[in-house]
C-alpha cells in the first residue's frame, strides 16, 4: 500500500464531502468538518473537489510513503515536515517513496485536511467514502486511523506540484470568533433573559468538542417553567423528542449549550433554541477548545446572503486552482 | 413564524438548510399520524432540493438545499400539504409489522445496570422492578405483559444509526411512562431493549444512554457491513412507520437465535400490512388484533 500509518494522531479519519439522504433512519451526513479546507486540499493536489482526505484532529498523524506522490494539507495552522524538513501549507508538494511526513504543535485552529493526489481509497458505502465512526460505517472499516494501518490511492490527475491557495482565500482561525445563527426551533422556551444570555455570553469552546457537537461553557440559560407536554421530560430544556438540525444548538438542563456538526445524533429530547448557518460551519470546525464564541442572531435572508458569499470563496478557490 | 394555523402547526428554520414544523408540543398518535400524513404526501411529490425528509414523533424535518430550492417555496408546499391533510383521521399507508423477540431481564443488561446503580432514580430495585411499580403493576411479569402483548409504532428512527423510538398503539392512560435514568450511563449493551418517558427503543449500536433497560434482542437491527439478509439492500433495518411486536423468549431460545445470528442467517419476522387509522381509532384493541393475525399467519 503507498500509505503506512506509523502513528494515527488523535482523531484522524478519512471523510469526503458526505454522504446525503439518510437522515431520516439516523445516519448524518458526516465528511470532513471544515468543507472549505477540504476542497482546497482536493484541488491543490488535482484532485476533484469531493475525493476522499485525512480529517486529522488537534494532533496529526505520521504517514509513511512507499509511492511517489504529490500532497498538501490545509485547515489547521500546523507545522508539517517531510523527513524533517518543514513543508508550506495550503501548498502542494512531492513526496517520494521512504518519506516520512509528520504534524507538528498546532498554533491555530483544530483540524488539518492532507489531500494525496488520487484521493484515499476505500470502499464507497452509501455513495460517500466518509467515516461515521459512531456507526462504524464507511471511510477505513468504520474507524478513527490506528497505527499499522495502510492507505491505498486513487488515481492521480495530472501532477501538479507547488499550487497554492492565496493568502486572502486561507481561513482566519481566529481565537475570538462570531457566528451567526438563526434563533428559532424551541427558542420560545428561553425566558426573555435567558435569550438576551444567550446572544450576550461570550462562550469557551471545552474539551468536548468532537465530529457529533461541540459543547460550550461560560452561563446558565433560564428557561421558561411550564407544565411539561405529555411525552416530553421533566427538565424544562425536555421537549418531546424531535428531530436536531445539522448545525443546531441545544442546553441541556440550561447550561452547555451544544452546536452539532456533520456526525450529529439526528434527534432527541433536548430543545434547540438556533442554528449554526452553513456558511459558518467551517469556522465552528476549526475552533478550539479555549477559544471564545459569540453567537450573533441573524435572520433567514442573511443566512442565504452568506451562503452565496461563501460559495463565491469556493469558485474563486476553483478559478485560482484550476 | 407564528403557530397560528388552524391545525396548529409550527413552522421554524433550521437556518439556511432546515425548515422543522411541530404538529403538536406532546406526543400523541394524533399528532403522530398528521405528520406521517404530511410526509407521506411530501415524499410523493418531493420537489428537487430537498435532501432529507425526518418524520419524527410529533414533528418532521425537511433538509434541503436552498439553492436549488427556495425556502419560501417549501414552506408552501409543506403548508399546502398540512392543510390538505387536515387531521388525518382517515390516513392509510402501507407499511410491515415486525416480531422482536426479547430476553426479558438478561445477564448483560442487568450486569451494565447494576454497574450504574448511583445513576438511577432507585438504587435498590432493577430498572424493571422500578418500572413495574410506579407504572401500578403487582410485579414485573405484568409489566412484561403490558410492554410485550400491544404493538407499538416506530415514530422516529435515529438518534444513532437505525435506532428506532418506539410509541405504543394503546390510548394515552395505557401508556407506560418511566422516567430516564438521573444521569446517562456511559455504557449501554447493543439490542439493548430501552424506555425513557413514554418512549420504548432499541439500541442499535453499543453506548452511552439514559433509558431504563428491560431485556435484549439477538436479532440484529443495524448492520454497517450489510452481511445479514435484512440488510442486503440497507444498513438499518427499521423505517419510520414500521409497527413492531415484543415476542418475550426464554435464554434458551436467545441463545438459539444468537447463535443464527452470528451464523449470519438470521432474518427478522415481517409481514406487509395496510395501516388505516380510522379502522384504528374506532377500536384500537381489535385492530391491533387484527394486525397480530397478519404477523402471526402461516
Amino acid at each position: 500500500m503507498p500509505i503506512e500509518v506509523t502513528k494515527p494522531g488523535l482523531a484522524t479519519t478519512v471523510q469526503d464531502r458526505g454522504r446525503e439522504g439518510y437522515y431520516h433512519v439516523g445516519v448524518p451526513p458526516s465528511g470532513a468538518l471544515d468543507q472549505f479546507s477540504l476542497v482546497a486540499a482536493n484541488l491543490l493536489v488535482g484532485n476533484p473537489a469531493d475525493a476522499a482526505a485525512l480529517e486529522c484532529a488537534y494532533m496529526g498523524p505520521e504517514l509513511h510513503f512507499t509511492e511517489s506522490t504529490v500532497v498538501a494539507a490545509t485547515g489547521a495552522d500546523v507545522e508539517l515536515r517531510l523527513n524533517g524538513e518543514a513543508q508550506p501549507a495550503w501548498t502542494s508538494f512531492a513526496a517520494s517513496s521512504g518519506d516520512v511526513l509528520t504534524f507538528g504543535y498546532i498554533k491555530r485552529g483544530a483540524r488539518m485536511y492532507l489531500a494525496v493526489a488520487g484521493g484515499i481509497d476505500v470502499p464507497e458505502v452509501l455513495g460517500s467514502r466518509a467515516t461515521y465512526p459512531l456507526g462504524g460505517l464507511g471511510g477505513y472499516e468504520g474507524r478513527a486511523l490506528q497505527a499499522g494501518d495502510e492507505l491505498a490511492i486513487g488515481l492521480a490527475g495530472e501532477e501538479t506540484v507547488g499550487r497554492s491557495v492565496p493568502e486572502e482565500l486561507r481561513p482566519d482561525l481566529p481565537n475570538e470568533l462570531e457566528i451567526r445563527v438563526v434563533m428559532g426551533l424551541y427558542d420560545h422556551l428561553l425566558t426573555e433573559g435567558g435569550r438576551e444570555t444567550f446572544l450576550a455570553t461570550s462562550w469557551t469552546l471545552t474539551p468536548v468538542a468532537d465530529r457529533v457537537g461541540f459543547r460550550y461553557k461560560g452561563a446558565e440559560l433560564d428557561m421558561v417553567r411550564r407544565e411539561q407536554p405529555f411525552g416530553a421530560g421533566s427538565d424544562p430544556s425536555n421537549i418531546v423528542d424531535a428531530p436536531y438540525p445539522i448545525g443546531s444548538i441545544q442546553v441541556p438542563g440550561g447550561v452547555e449549550p451544544i452546536v452539532l456538526h456533520r456526525d450529529a445524533v439526528s434527534g432527541g429530547g433536548y430543545a434547540m433554541i438556533a442554528t449554526v448557518i452553513s456558511a459558518d460551519m467551517d469556522a465552528i470546525a476549526q475552533s478550539a477548545p479555549g477559544s471564545n464564541t459569540r453567537f450573533v442572531a441573524v435572520d433567514l435572508e442573511a443566512a442565504l446572503a452568506a451562503r452565496r458569499e461563501r460559495a463565491g470563496r469556493v469558485s474563486r478557490l476553483q478559478g485560482v486552482l484550476d | 413564524m407564528s403557530n397560528a394555523d388552524a391545525t396548529g402547526a409550527r413552522y421554524s428554520w433550521g437556518a439556511d438548510e432546515h425548515l422543522f414544523v411541530e404538529m403538536a408540543e406532546a406526543m400523541s398518535l394524533e399528532a403522530y399520524f398528521r405528520s406521517m400524513a404530511v410526509v407521506t404526501e411530501l415524499r410523493k411529490r418531493r420537489p428537487e432540493g430537498v435532501i432529507d425528509i425526518c418524520p419524527a414523533n410529533a414533528s418532521y424535518q425537511v433538509r434541503f438545499d436552498p439553492d436549488t430550492l427556495a425556502p419560501d417555496r417549501l414552506e408552501s408546499l409543506l403548508r399546502e400539504i398540512e392543510a390538505e391533510v387536515g387531521d388525518a383521521h382517515d390516513f392509510e399507508f402501507e407499511t410491515r409489522i415486525v416480531e422482536i423477540p426479547v430476553l426479558y431481564d438478561d445477564p448483560w443488561t442487568h450486569e451494565t445496570l447494576m454497574r450504574f446503580r448511583d445513576r438511577h432514580q432507585d438504587p435498590e430495585a432493577t430498572d424493571l422492578e422500578y418500572a413495574a411499580r410506579i407504572n401500578s403493576f403487582d410485579d414485573v411479569q405484568g409489566f412484561i405483559d403490558a410492554h410485550s402483548s400491544a404493538p407499538w409504532m416506530a415514530s422516529m428512527v435515529g438518534f444513532v444509526a437505525g435506532l428506532p423510538f418506539l410509541y405504543q398503539m394503546v390510548s394515552r392512560e395505557r401508556q407506560l411512562e418511566v422516567p430516564k435514568y438521573v444521569r446517562p450511563r456511559t455504557d449501554t449493551p447493543a439490542l439493548t431493549v430501552g424506555h425513557g418517558g413514554c418512549f420504548g427503543c432499541i439500541y442499535s449500536v453499543k453506548g452511552a444512554g439514559g433509558y431504563q433497560m428491560f431485556g435484549i434482542t439477538p436479532v440484529p437491527i443495524y448492520d454497517p457491513r450489510q452481511e445479514l439478509p435484512d440488510f442486503k439492500d440497507f444498513v438499518c433495518f427499521f423505517e419510520p412507520g414500521d409497527i413492531v411486536k415484543f415476542a418475550p423468549i426464554d435464554r434458551d431460545r436467545y441463545d438459539e437465535l444468537r447463535g443464527e445470528a452470528e451464523a449470519g442467517r438470521i432474518s427478522i419476522r415481517k409481514r406487509t400490512v395496510t395501516f388505516n387509522l380510522e379502522q384504528f381509532t374506532a377500536d384500537p384493541d381489535a385492530y391491533n388484533e387484527r394486525l397480530l393475525e397478519v404477523l402471526n399467519a402461516d
